[in-house]
């Protein structure tokens, strides 16, 4: 064997167990739903599926889709990256509790949102005056809601292990604040922009409660559109259409993504800057800061008012509550119970997605000899961020017709939940260890090894120290994913012990205002825990700046 | 740096010894329930429902005791998704017994040969909700609901204005921007809505939404964005006095001794909810038995209060509230379940051009 094609077929062993994994837990289920479409009544018929694809209905999802998402993505970078630069390189009181709160919003459960965006926006709501309830502006914030944190975390990861002093050079040299962020900041940040934007855009391409919710069902996107076409009318044909059409959209997207954040020289010097105090010259960036502070507090503070009302009365009643089983009994066991279970089911969902994304970020971010090695190394980078695109319909049902017999029996084991949510996680997790692993200088480790250190070694001394702060950041990222998840968790059969955001859509489809209270407060201690877990993670002082 | 290395190698250790014990739920279950016992008899029944099924730990516990049966609930998704999944895997069905699957969705099941035959001990008064066309007895009726437009009686007293009566008032503009209703794409129970207006209207169906939503009403993505935002005797208090929800919504706004609502008796549709032993399970008995425990006195008291439906046995207590406030409709409107499976995909999309105009 050629050494090109040893050193491919050795990248490709280590890659092999995500891959395995990929496979039976992404690729078989999707395929399985998708070929049930083409295979319809026994006869291969590709044409009917084609066909579909004519319909006007379909092109005028598609095209919301598009737009809505491609919107939604540009205001969560341009609400978000100016948050980022105060949060991750600014000190001032309080600035880890914010960090840790704004991510918050992430595992808040759309159904909740919904209804907290609603009693703001609503015709009977304080800012029922905009008129914007049921209105593509409204899905709009809705989406900006849930991802400006995604950005936040991304870039800010990167943003606070940029090295300063290029940008200190150029200001020295006369450059003034906007042509230093132009000239300098932002070409260094461009692949955790790149990240983050591409990851956002699968975010809000696939968002599902946010368009229906918020849009009064006037508006249809493609995942709205397979879930109508799956769960209700069984109408598997035109659902693989929309599918396929989903599937071939996203790897478009990926590929772009992925020669945008090609930069010529990706190694870049890391060091943990110390975050400067705030001055006047912060202020723009401030303002886009507060800009979205209000945007995620309004909804945030309407539910925490919500909750702590019962009876025409303020009161802790529905916090009391929350250890029972409910007014009416409505819940199996107490969303106490929930609590853990969710705690759990995000442990396992988080260490998973930690392994199999630290070890996708490694092979995909070793420097390659030949073209095509490049080549196969930016295939599996694009192929594991697939999850995030494809409908959380397609993928439970595909479960179900796919995972069903022996060896793979898998559609009733308790760890196909937190499987799914790390495979949800997955991609975040790559997209926050890429840009950086990427960023070190390949030069030490071959140093390393010239001073006798194993490849175990020169990895635990080189990359180690600079991977570890955006490691945890993962890992956080991980856990909320998980805690908040909702779509492929309640298309999953669940057993005895379901998750506090399926227990809180039990909650508030039921009458009794005790069990909306119970919703609102139960929401309020999911946001609260994932924001402590956030900030217990950000606490956790990692020696980095020794090296 | 060593250090660096030393408190990473101990981080990785402890949350390595985390994942192992307590936090994780790997290894946690018990690998040994379920497994046939020495005479080959399965000692577990496999019960696959929808997220809306709940029945207190002490029932579930006395089936067990009862039975020798370990009970184990499969529950996922809406009736829809539910029955979707069963028709997926019909033939090699994901448990042994399947409750929930309603009259708007019973055909589908049927057609697909979900279901083997089992004639259930009925309870007093069940006949009357079995299914249309199901001659073989594969679904039992378990229970019941009707979806009834519900007005705030507190809001028209004080504006002085009679509450509608019937479908047509809806149209009227004296009630015009005052009704809120879960879509019907969207929600089972806005489903329901869509097929009393056709039982009412037949064909002309389309033209009647045309002028309901000339006449203001508003549409929502589910129930609980119509109740707990809208209507103005849900969690959010709204401004919209008519909203679609259930005959037994009015037990749940009580204020005082009496009910801040009603529900319009005209405009009912009535959900069937059944369960029926699945085709190729692998305990038959035991998914028997279940059926035979859901249709029990027991269970049948306990559905009010935990799943919020009527029982079928028409020889049950109701709770006190139920009895005075949740009045089911004595004639409910009614659509053949065989005309539904034939249909909605046509009606859904027509309804879904008439309403988005």
């Amino acid at each position: 064997m050629s050494p090109a094609v040893s050193r491919i077929a050795r990248l490709l062993g280590v890659a092999a167990i995500p891959l395995a994994i990929l496979g039976v837990f992404f690729a078989l289920p999707v395929v399985g739903m998708v070929s049930r479409g083409f295979w319809a009544d026994g006869t291969f018929d590709p044409g009917a599926v084609l066909g579909v694809l004519g319909r006007p209905r379909v092109h005028r999802v598609l095209w919301f889709t598009l737009w809505s998402a491609s919107l939604g993505t540009l205001l969560s970078l341009a609400l978000g990256l100016p948050a980022a630069h105060v949060l991750y390189r600014r000190r001032f009181p309080g600035v880890s509790v914010l960090r840790a709160a704004l991510l918050a919003p992430f595992v808040l459960p759309t159904v909740v949102v919904g209804v907290a965006f609603r009693q703001l926006v609503g015709e009977s709501g304080p800012l029922g005056f905009l008129g914007i309830d049921g209105s593509p502006i409204a899905i709009i914030a809705g989406l900006v809601f849930f991802n400006a944190s995604v950005v936040i975390r991304i870039v800010g990861g990167a943003w606070e292990s940029l090295d300063p002093r290029a940008g200190e050079a150029a200001a020295a040299l006369g450059a003034g604040p906007w042509q230093v962020l132009r000239t300098v900041t932002l070409p260094a940040l461009r692949p955790s922009l790149v990240s983050a934007a591409s990851v956002v855009f699968l975010f809000c391409a696939t968002a599902f409660g946010v368009v229906l919710t918020l849009g009064g069902l006037a508006y249809s996107s493609v995942e709205t559109e397979i879930y109508l076409l799956t769960a209700n009318l069984l109408d598997l044909q035109a659902a693989a259409a929309l599918s396929v059409l989903q599937l071939v959209v996203v790897t478009g997207l990926l590929l772009a993504a992925a020669r945008a954040r090609r930069t010529p020289d990706p190694a870049l010097s890391r060091i943990l800057a110390r975050p400067r105090r705030l001055s006047s010259g912060d202020l723009p960036a401030l303002g886009g800061t507060a800009l979205l502070g209000l945007l995620v507090a309004g909804p945030i503070l309407a539910l925490v008012a919500g909750s702590l009302r019962h009876d025409d009365a303020w009161t802790l009643a529905n916090y009391r509550a929350l250890a029972t089983t409910g007014e009416q009994q409505a819940l199996i066991a107490p969303v106490t119970d929930a609590l853990v279970t969710s705690l759990r089911t995000a442990f396992d969902a988080t260490w998973m997605s930690l392994l199999l994304g630290l070890t996708v970020a490694v092979v995909v971010t070793r420097r390659s000899r030949s073209v095509s090695e490049r080549r196969v190394r930016s295939v599996l980078d694009g192929v594991f961020m697939l999850p995030l695109g494809v409908s959380a319909v397609t993928l439970g049902f595909g479960f179900l017709i796919t995972l069903d017999r022996p060896p793979l029996d898998l559609r009733d084991s308790p760890l196909l939940v937190p499987i799914a949510q790390a495979l949800v996680a997955l991609p975040l997790v790559v997209r926050t260890l890429v840009p950086v692993l990427a960023g070190v200088d390949d030069r030490l480790r071959q140093a390393a090894a010239t001073l006798g250190a194993a490849p175990w070694r020169a990895s635990l001394t080189v990359d180690l120290p600079v991977v570890a702060r955006p490691l945890l950041a993962a890992a956080g990222f991980a856990f909320a994913v998980s805690l908040g998840e909702f779509g492929a968790t309640s298309f999953l059969a669940r057993d005895e012990h379901p998750t506090l955001p399926v227990v809180i859509f039990g909650l508030i489809g039921h009458p009794g205002p005790m069990n909306y209270g119970m919703a609102l407060a139960a929401s309020v201690v999911l946001a609260s825990t994932t924001a402590a877990v956030m900030l217990a993670v950000e606490r956790l002082h990692v020696p980095v700046g020794s090296f | 740096m060593t250090r660096a290395c030393r408190l990473y190698s101990s981080a990785l250790l402890t949350a390595a010894l985390l994942a192992l014990t307590a936090c994780s739920l790997v290894g946690g279950g018990d690998s040994s329930a379920g497994e046939p016992d020495a005479e080959g008899q399965p000692t577990k029944v496999v019960l696959v429902t929808h997220e809306s099924f709940a029945l207190p730990d002490k029932l579930v516990k006395q089936f067990e005791q009862d039975t020798g049966l370990d009970l184990v609930i499969r529950a996922s998704g809406d009736a829809g998704t539910l029955t979707n999944k069963l028709v997926l895997s019909a033939g090699n069905p994901q448990g042994d017994v399947a409750f929930g699957v309603d009259n708007t969705f019973a055909s589908r099941a049927l057609d697909n040969d979900v279901f083997a035959p089992y004639a259930a001990a009925m309870p007093a008064g069940a006949d009357a909700y079995a299914l249309p066309g199901d001659d073989d007895h594969r679904l039992a009726p378990v229970d019941n609901a009707s979806v009834c437009v519900n007005v705030d009686t507190t809001w028209f007293d004080k504006q002085g204005l009679a509450p509608p009566k019937s479908l047509d008032d809806l149209t009227d503009p004296a009630y015009q921007d005052l009704f809120v209703l879960p879509g019907a794409a969207t929600s089972s129970t806005g489903m329901a809505f869509l097929l009393a207006t056709i039982a009412e209207y037949g064909d002309a169906w389309p033209d009647y939404w045309t002028r309901l939503m000339d006449n203001g009403a508003k549409l929502t993505a589910g129930w609980s964005d119509a109740y707990e935002v809208d209507f103005t005797q849900g969690g959010g208090k709204g401004d919209r006095p008519i909203v679609l929800s259930y005959d037994s919504s009015p037990a749940f706004t009580i204020g005082g001794d009496t009910s801040t609502t009603r529900a319009l008796l005209d405009t009912c549709f009535r959900q069937v909810e059944y369960a029926g032993v699945l085709a190729g399970a692998d305990n038959p008995d035991g998914a028997q038995q279940v059926i035979d425990w859901l249709l029990s006195p027991e269970v049948q008291q306990q559905l009010p209060t935990s799943m919020y439906v009527f029982p079928v046995d028409s020889s049950v207590t109701l709770p006190a509230e139920w009895a005075k406030y949740a009045v089911p409709p004595a004639d409910p409107l009614t659509v053949d379940p065989a005309e539904i499976a034939k249909n909605r995909d046509e009606w859904l999309t027509t309804w879904s051009d008439v309403t988005s105009r």
